[in-house]
């Protein structure tokens, strides 16, 4: 009899309004929202309009080149700084105390960032693309476009747990530094931002291994450039960088909870 | 049915501090309950495990017969934390909506918003709110959902007098409502105003469960007030229940306040300010936890 009278609220459109919720959190705070639509941007103008239709392939202008290592830097950008920003400080003020007493599913609560992060990770694209169309006069095939665009999205995706992993490790004052500290030399080391020929010996030997490495082959790919070894095995790594992740951002979370809720 | 909420001979330890030493409480649906005690206690422990929030070292800890993070119970508890955060940047219409849509059946949200008072912020950003302000949110977030049981930890805490009058008002309206509820405090007369049922915690063990008439009927005695300068050791051997000297004002909880007022004049102690009334909840809990204490 008891059974009978329990009800729960129905999970879509709780997902919707905690979705938007979210969405809300990030999109009032300018530092967030203007760093990650118009940093990108901003890069593509200095570095990437001024040489844009150089050759640095056969068929692959600079501007189409920079174009898809913007594209992977914003979006991987987005993920980490969305996550690892967020978890952190709602962390610091003890949202999560007063959440975790509702009858709100964890999983909400994580699918609700997922989705907001990947929105805004689009809404990066959105803001890029047209700039780089324009100011960058790229001419790619709408094929393309649309092959960088959906390669950049899905392949963001262990950058999600990487930006969770980071939320649950530091704390709400020193996430905005620890990432910087991983993301932008990696970014760097990639060959996100200067061919890697540029770089020093020894981290030419290192960035193979990066996963930012292989997200930014993938982008690169999409848009005609060559790319070592081949895009299965470019997700393969991707992949098991996100596995890793997951597992890394899982073991974190489990370590505050029996902390903070045992 | 098995009760709303229910300790089981829980203890808590956190390292070595043992903040609940086997504490069994149960609460009914339809209870009004106030869990008493000084700072430390362990009220905040007992509603934490209650909610899931911390999970009891022995013991158990439950909600309508399961296991309080079972999202079945949680659907019908509605929670007001001390210390917790909201995003700042949301306004209150939305975060009550966020909060409605945990729940099976809500009540509307301009219900809740009236319900805290809030109808004037209902488009303010958190960050806009005053602290009491703040507070009413929170109350709205832990009504919004039409909760059968509502927790309370510390609601009144940091308020001024006005603004803790009218929000012991606004749970008042809850209980009206013919809720069950389940709020600490360490202010006596909220326990009194609200409660139909007082738990005293002293030292993570309750060592007081009955309406509040019936506790202040174990302090049937006066409590004198007088001015004077004297210590403690002045009033050995006299007939006191408890008492309090802070400066130079004394107070003291007696059932023979004649005699002890003709033996202090008889040591000779100069007294000013003189007053004898009958003992209210705050002087039945001093001598309450005060006897503890001599154990």
């Amino acid at each position: 009899m008891a059974t009978a009278t329990m009800r729960r609220a129905p999970v879509w459109p709780m997902l919707r309004l905690q979705t938007w919720a979210e969405f809300l959190k990030l999109w009032r705070v300018p530092a967030f929202t203007l760093t990650s639509l118009f940093l990108p941007v901003m890069f593509y103008a200095f570095i990437g309009v001024g040489q844009s239709s150089q050759r640095i392939f056969p068929n692959v202008t600079f501007g189409a080149y920079f174009l898809a290592s913007m594209a992977v830097y914003s979006v991987a950008n987005v993920m980490i700084f969305s996550f690892g920003i967020s978890v952190a400080t709602e962390r610091g003020m003890k949202m999560d105390v007063l959440q975790r007493a509702t009858p709100m599913p964890p999983l909400v609560y994580l699918l609700s960032k997922c989705i907001t992060a990947l929105f805004f990770a689009a809404l990066t694209l959105a803001v890029l693309f047209p700039f780089a169309y324009i100011a960058g006069n790229v001419r790619l095939d709408p094929s393309a476009w649309v092959t960088l665009a959906s390669r950049v999205l899905l392949g963001s995706l262990p950058f999600i747990a990487l930006g969770f992993a980071i939320g649950y490790l530091s704390g709400p004052n020193s996430a905005i530094a620890v990432i910087n500290l991983i993301y932008l030399p990696t970014a760097f080391a990639s060959g996100l931002f200067f061919p890697k020929q540029l770089l020093p010996q020894f981290i030419q030997q290192i960035a193979p291994y990066l996963p930012l490495h292989f997200f930014g082959q993938l982008g690169w790919d999409a848009i005609g450039a060559p790319t070592d070894g081949t895009v299965t095995t470019d997700w393969l790594y991707l992949a098991a960088y996100g596995v890793f992740f997951f597992a890394v951002a899982l073991w974190a979370y489990r370590r505050e909870e029996s902390r903070k809720f045992t | 049915m098995p009760p709303a909420a229910q300790l089981i001979d829980a203890t808590k330890k956190y390292g070595s501090v043992e903040a609940l030493k086997g504490v069994s409480i149960d609460i009914e649906l339809g209870d009004v309950v106030a869990m008493l005690g000084p700072n430390g206690a362990g009220k905040t422990t007992s509603i934490s495990l209650l909610l899931g929030l911390r999970k009891p070292t022995s013991g158990k800890a439950l909600l309508f017969g399961l296991k309080p993070d079972d999202l079945n119970a949680r659907s019908r508890v509605g929670v007001m934390l001390q210390e917790s955060g909201i995003p700042t940047v949301l306004k209150v219409r939305e975060l009550v909506d966020l909060f409605r849509s945990y729940y099976p059946k809500p009540m509307a949200r301009d219900r809740a918003i009236a319900m805290a008072g809030l109808e004037e912020k209902a488009n303010a950003q958190v960050k806009e709110l005053s602290g009491g302000q703040k507070q009413r949110l929170y109350f709205a977030l832990a009504v919004c959902g039409d909760p059968d049981v509502l927790f309370l930890d510390e609601p009144t805490v940091g308020m001024d007098v006005e603004g803790r009058r009218s929000f012991i008002e606004r749970i008042a309206e809850f209980i009206q409502m013919g809720r069950t509820v389940v709020l600490t405090t360490h202010y006596l007369e909220e326990a009194d105003q609200l409660a139909k049922r007082v738990i005293v915690i002293d030292r993570g063990v309750v060592i007081a469960d009955a309406s509040p008439q019936e506790i202040k009927s174990r302090v049937a005695g006066k409590r004198v007030r007088f001015v004077a300068a004297l210590t403690e050791k002045d009033l050995e051997g006299l007939p006191v229940s408890a008492s309090t000297i802070q400066d130079h004002s004394v107070q003291l909880l007696t059932n023979q306040p004649e005699a002890v007022l003709r033996e202090l004049f008889r040591r000779g102690v100069d007294i000013s300010d003189l007053e004898v009334a009958g003992a209210d909840l705050e002087d039945a809990f001093i001598s309450l936890t005060t006897h503890k204490a001599d154990d």
